[in-house]
C-alpha cells in the first residue's frame, strides 16, 4: 500500500545542463508534501524522477526500501493528476477510472465495487457514462483524481493539477483534494507554484530553487520562520532592512534599534538582514520606531496595503514594494499618500539573516 | 524513459524497418538511377555523354522547354481559377455549394489521363464536337499538343489551390477584414492589401502541388500530346524503347527531372519559411448574398468551370454504356464494354483493389509507427528518417518508376514484374503525406495522456496500441483513404513497373486508349470513377469533414 519516499543524493542533467545538482528529502508514509517554487526550479522534473519518467543520472529514489531507480514507470504503481487532467477523450467517465484497474486483471464485482466507490468519493457518480469532453475542468480533474487513486497506488503524484481551474474552483477542489488524500490515506507528492495553494493543502512543504531544496518544514513553520532570505519573500511578501546585532538589540541603518530574545548566539555582532513582514508593522508616535513616508496605497477589503519609501541606505535594493498592510478591523484611521509615519516592528515575529541572506540567525528554526 | 529490454526492440525494429525501406527502396534507387545516368551503356565507365547528348539535340532539350511552358501555364493558370472559385464560394452564398464542392474534389482525385481521353472524344480528330462543327461548316481547332495538355491539366490541378485557399479564407479573422475597412480600405483595394497577402502563403503552398503534379503528368501528355513532347513522356519512350543504351539516357533525363523539382521544392521551403504565419480564426467572415447580374454571373462561371472539369467524367460513364465495335461506337446501347472487360481485363480490376488496399494497410501501420518516432522519440536516427520522408515529394512517379526498375530488375534482389514492386511505389509515393497527417495529429495530442496510461500500469507499447493510436486511427485512416484513392488512379510509376500479370485498372485503360478500344476503355474509367466517388462520399461520412486535404 502507500510507502514512504526517499531522495538520497539525487541528480539529474539534460545533456550538460544540471537540473538538480544533488538533493535528498524523506517524504513520510501517508502524508501531504509539497513541492513548491517558482517555474524552472526543477520541482516537476522532480516529481517525474519519482514518477519514472525523467531517467535519474545520480543518487536513488527508495519507495520505502526499494531502490526505484531501474523500475520502468508502469511498474512503479503510482497514480498521477497531470496539469492537461490527461482523460482519455475517447472513453466514458468510468472506462477511464476502470483503465487501471482493467490492466491489473481485477475481477469484473470487485472492478465495479471499487470504481462506484471512487466514483462517490470524488463525486462524479452522476457523469459516469459522458465523455470527458462533456464535463467542465473540475469535474475532469475530478475524474482524473478517482482514476489516479483506485488502482491504490503507492503513491499519489500531482503536477499543477489546479492551474488550469477558475480561482473559486481552485479552492473548492483544493479542500476536494486534500479531504479524499485524508481518507485514502495515501503519501501524496504535490507540485505548485502557487503558495498560497501550497500553505493550505500540506502537511510539509519544500521551497525548491534553482535544483536546490531552501527548507522543508510545515507551512506554519515555513511561513513564519523562514530558513533564508529566498524563503521568506518568495513566500509571503517580507520587506527587507539592513541592520546589525549587538548584545540583544537589533539596530537599523538610522540608528533606531529594537530588543530580541530569540536570535541565534551566532548573531553576535554580525551585520544582518532583517527581514518584516507588511502585516509585522505596527503604527508609533513620532519620534519613535521607524520614520517612513507613505508613497501609495492599496485597497484590498480586509486590509489597505500601503507603500512605503525609506530614508536612503535603510532598505536592501531591488525589492519590488516596500509594503505595510494595515488590518481595516483594527485600524483606528486610514492614512494618506505622503503622510508622513514611523512603524514598530514587533519583535517577535520578526526574522533576521545573515548578511548574504543565506541562513536565518534566528533559534529554532526548521532547514529540512 | 526507462523501459525493458523487449519494448525498446519494437521501438528499434520500427526505427530499423523504416530505415531499411526507405535506403533499400528510396535512397539505393535514386543513387543506382544517378550511377546510370552518368555510365556509359556499353563500357559502363563514367561519362557526361548522357547529359551531352540530351542537350545536343534540340529534339530531346525541347521537352525541357516543352514542361516548363505547359507547367508554368498550368500553375499560373491553376491559381487564378483556384484562388477565385475559393473566394467566391467562402465569401458569398451559392447555390448547390456542398455539390460544387464534391465535384471539385472529384475532378482532382480522378485518373488524370481519364480527362484527356475525354476530351479526345469530345474534340478530338473524330470527337463528337467537332463531327457535329464539321457539319455545320466550322473548322475546330486542334485539341492534340499544348492547347488540350493545358485544358485537361488545369481542369485538374486547379481543385488543388481551390482547397488549400478555401482553407486558408476560413481562417482569416473577420476582425481583419473590419480592422481595413475601419482604416478607410474597402473593395478591390481591401482585396488587394488584405486578403491577398494573407492567403498568398498558401497559394504558394498549393502552387508547387500543381507544379510538381503538371511537371510530373505523364497520361494526359502522352494522349493528348501527340507531337508535343515533354519531359516524363520522353523518359518513358527511351526507356521503354528497344534499343538497348537507352536506359542510361533515361536515366540521365530521369535525373534532369529530379534536379528540377528539387530546385522548385527547395525554392517554396525557403519562401515558405521566410513568409509563413499561422491564422487562427476566432470568427470567419460571415458569408453573404450577392444580388442581380453579379449574382448570376458569379454561379455563371462557377458551375462553367465546375461542369468542364466533370465532363470527361460524364463522357466516360455516358460511352462506357454504348453499343461499340472497338474503336468505333455505334448508334445504341448496351452492356458489351463491360462484357469485354470483364472476359480480358478482370484480373486488372482484382490487382488494384488488392494492390492499393495492401498498401493502405502499409501506409496506415508505417505511417503512424514513424510518425511516432519521429515525434515522440527524436534522436539522430529518427531525424534521418524524418529527411528521407521528404524524398518522394520530389521524385516523379515515372521516375520512381525507373529507379525501382533499375535497382531491382537484377541483382540480389529482383523484384520487376513482381506485384511487391508495384505495392512498393505506392506505399513510397503515398507514405510521406500520411506520414506528415499523422505528425500532425501527435504534436496536438499531450504527452500526458500517454503517461497518464504508464502511470496506471501500461506498458509504453501497450500504451501506443490503446491510447495513442487509438486516438490517432480516425485522422489517419481518413487520410489513408484518399491515398487508396489515389493508389487505384495511379499510373506513370506502374506503367512502368507493371508486366501482363500484375496490370492495374488505370494501366489497363491506358494500354486500352492506346490500342484504341474506347469500349472498354470507357468501361473501366466508369469503374474507377465510381469506386473513387464511392469511396469519397466514404470518407465524407467517417471524418465528418465537408473537404479534403491532401
Amino acid at each position: 500500500m502507500s510507502v514512504g519516499i526517499v531522495a538520497d543524493h539525487v541528480v539529474k542533467k539534460y545533456g550538460k545542463a544540471t537540473i538538480i545538482p544533488d538533493l535528498s528529502l524523506s517524504i513520510q508514509d501517508g502524508e501531504f508534501f509539497t513541492l513548491l517554487g517558482p517555474s524552472g526550479c526543477g520541482k516537476t522534473t522532480l516529481l517525474r524522477m519519482i514518477a519514472g519518467f525523467n531517467t535519474i543520472e545520480g543518487g536513488e529514489i527508495r519507495f520505502n526500501d526499494q531502490v526505484i531507480n531501474a523500475i520502468p514507470a508502469h511498474e512503479r504503481n503510482i497514480g498521477m493528476v497531470f496539469q492537461s487532467y490527461a482523460i482519455f477523450p475517447h472513453l466514458t467517465v468510468r472506462q477511464n477510472v476502470e483503465y487501471g484497474l482493467k490492466l491489473r486483471k481485477i475481477p469484473a464485482a470487485e472492478m465495479r465495487e471499487r470504481v462506484d466507490r471512487i466514483l462517490d468519493v470524488v463525486q462524479i457518480t452522476e457523469y459516469q457514462d459522458r465523455l470527458p469532453e462533456r464535463l467542465s475542468g473540475g469535474q475532469q480533474q475530478r475524474v482524473a483524481l478517482a482514476r489516479a487513486i483506485v488502482i491504490h497506488p503507492s503513491v499519489l503524484l500531482m503536477d499543477e493539477p489546479l492551474s488550469n481551474l477558475d480561482a473559486k474552483l481552485r479552492v473548492e477542489m483544493r479542500s476536494a483534494i486534500r479531504q479524499v488524500q485524508k481518507q485514502v490515506g495515501i503519501t501524496t507528492v504535490y507540485v505548485t507554484h502557487d503558495q498560497e495553494e501550497a500553505l493550505s493543502i500540506s502537511d510539509r512543504i519544500a521551497v525548491m530553487r534553482e535544483g536546490v531544496i531552501q527548507q522543508v518544514a510545515t507551512p506554519h513553520a515555513i511561513y513564519t520562520r523562514p530558513y533564508n532570505v529566498f524563503v521568506s519573500t518568495f513566500i509571503g511578501h517580507s520587506n527587507l532592512f539592513h541592520g546589525s546585532v549587538s548584545g540583544n538589540r537589533v539596530s537599523f541603518a538610522d540608528g533606531s534599534s529594537i530588543a530580541m530574545d530569540n536570535l541565534a548566539p551566532e548573531a553576535q555582532g554580525q551585520k544582518v538582514v532583517v527581514a518584516i513582514r507588511p502585516e509585522e508593522f505596527a503604527l508609533a508616535e513620532k519620534g519613535r520606531g521607524i520614520p517612513c513616508t507613505v508613497a501609495g496605497k492599496t485597497f484590498l477589503g480586509k486590509y489597505i496595503t500601503y507603500d512605503l519609501s525609506f530614508a536612503d541606505g535603510m532598505v536592501l535594493e531591488g525589492q519590488p514594494s516596500l509594503e505595510f498592510s494595515q488590518d481595516l478591523g483594527h485600524a483606528q484611521r486610514v492614512l494618506e499618500e505622503g503622510e508622513q509615519i514611523a512603524l514598530v516592528p514587533r519583535s517577535s515575529k520578526i526574522n533576521v539573516f545573515t548578511e548574504d541572506g543565506q541562513r536565518s540567525l534566528m533559534q529554532g528554526v526548521i532547514h529540512g | 524513459m526507462d523501459s525493458g529490454t523487449w519494448r525498446w526492440d519494437f521501438w528499434k525494429s520500427i526505427t530499423l524497418l523504416s530505415i531499411a525501406i526507405f535506403s533499400l527502396f528510396l535512397i539505393y534507387p535514386l543513387f543506382s538511377l544517378f550511377v546510370s545516368a552518368f555510365q556509359d551503356p556499353d563500357l559502363g565507365t563514367f561519362t557526361m555523354e548522357n547529359f551531352a547528348k540530351f542537350f545536343r539535340k534540340k529534339y530531346y532539350y525541347r521537352t525541357l522547354y516543352n514542361s516548363f511552358a505547359v507547367t508554368c501555364s498550368v500553375t499560373v493558370l491553376a491559381i487564378i481559377i483556384g484562388t477565385i472559385l475559393a473566394y467566391f464560394m467562402s465569401l458569398y452564398t451559392v447555390r448547390f455549394k456542398h455539390a460544387v464542392e464534391i465535384c471539385i474534389v472529384i475532378s482532382l482525385l480522378s485518373p488524370p489521363f481519364i480527362g484527356a481521353y475525354s476530351w479526345i472524344l469530345i474534340a478530338g480528330r473524330s470527337g463528337i464536337l467537332t463531327q457535329w462543327l464539321e457539319g455545320m461548316g466550322i473548322h475546330f481547332p486542334s485539341i492534340y499538343g499544348f492547347p488540350g495538355i493545358l485544358l485537361v491539366l488545369t481542369l485538374k490541378l486547379y481543385p488543388f489551390i481551390y482547397l488549400y485557399v478555401s482553407g486558408a479564407m476560413k481562417k482569416i479573422d473577420c476582425a481583419l477584414i473590419e480592422a481595413a475597412e475601419s482604416l478607410g480600405c474597402s473593395g478591390v483595394r481591401k482585396v488587394a492589401t488584405v486578403v491577398v497577402p494573407l492567403i498568398t502563403p498558401t497559394v504558394m503552398a498549393g502552387a508547387l502541388m500543381v507544379f510538381m503534379n503538371a511537371m510530373a503528368d505523364f497520361g494526359t501528355p502522352m494522349l493528348i500530346g501527340e507531337g508535343f513532347n515533354v519531359l516524363p513522356v520522353m523518359v518513358y519512350s527511351e526507356f521503354i524503347s528497344e534499343v538497348g543504351d537507352q536506359a542510361n539516357f533515361a536515366a540521365a533525363i530521369a535525373a534532369i527531372m529530379v534536379i528540377i523539382t528539387s530546385a522548385i521544392f527547395m525554392l517554396q521551403k525557403y519562401y515558405v519559411e521566410r513568409k509563413s504565419f499561422t491564422m487562427s480564426s476566432l470568427r470567419p467572415i460571415p458569408v453573404t448574398q450577392l444580388h442581380g447580374v453579379r449574382n448570376v454571373l458569379m454561379h455563371a462561371l462557377i458551375y462553367t468551370v465546375v461542369g468542364l472539369s466533370m465532363i470527361p467524367q460524364l463522357v466516360v460513364v455516358y460511352t462506357s454504356f454504348l453499343k461499340t465495335n472497338d474503336s468505333v461506337f455505334l448508334p445504341g446501347f448496351s452492356l458489351d464494354s463491360y462484357r469485354n472487360m470483364l472476359d480480358s481485363l478482370g484480373t486488372a480490376i482484382t490487382n488494384t483493389y488488392v494492390y492499393s488496399t495492401v498498401a493502405m494497410v502499409a501506409i496506415v501501420f508505417l505511417g503512424m509507427t514513424i510518425a511516432y518516432l519521429t515525434t515522440r522519440r527524436k534522436s539522430w536516427l529518427t531525424n534521418i528518417i524524418d529527411t528521407l520522408t521528404m524524398f518522394p515529394y520530389i521524385i516523379p512517379g515515372s521516375v520512381l518508376g525507373i529507379t525501382l526498375l533499375l535497382a531491382f530488375n537484377e541483382g540480389p534482389l529482383v523484384l520487376s514484374g513482381t506485384a511487391a514492386i508495384i505495392i512498393i511505389a505506392m506505399v513510397i509515393r503515398r507514405l510521406p503525406y500520411t506520414l506528415r497527417s499523422s505528425s500532425a495529429i501527435l504534436y496536438q495530442l499531450s504527452p500526458s495522456l500517454e503517461e497518464a496510461s504508464i502511470s496506471l500500469g501500461a506498458s509504453p507499447l501497450r500504451t501506443f496500441f490503446k491510447i495513442t493510436a487509438v486516438m490517432m486511427l480516425p485522422g489517419v485512416l481518413s487520410g489513408a483513404i484518399l491515398s487508396w484513392i489515389t493508389a487505384i488512379n495511379e499510373l506513370s510509376a506502374s506503367i512502368i513497373l507493371y508486366t501482363g500479370g500484375t496490370k492495374t485498372m488505370s494501366v489497363a485503360i491506358y494500354t486500352e486508349v492506346i490500342r484504341a478500344r474506347y469500349g472498354t476503355a470507357a468501361a473501366l474509367s466508369t469503374i474507377l470513377t465510381l469506386s473513387t466517388v464511392l469511396v469519397m462520399l466514404l470518407f465524407f461520412r467517417f471524418s465528418g469533414k465537408k473537404e479534403v486535404t491532401l
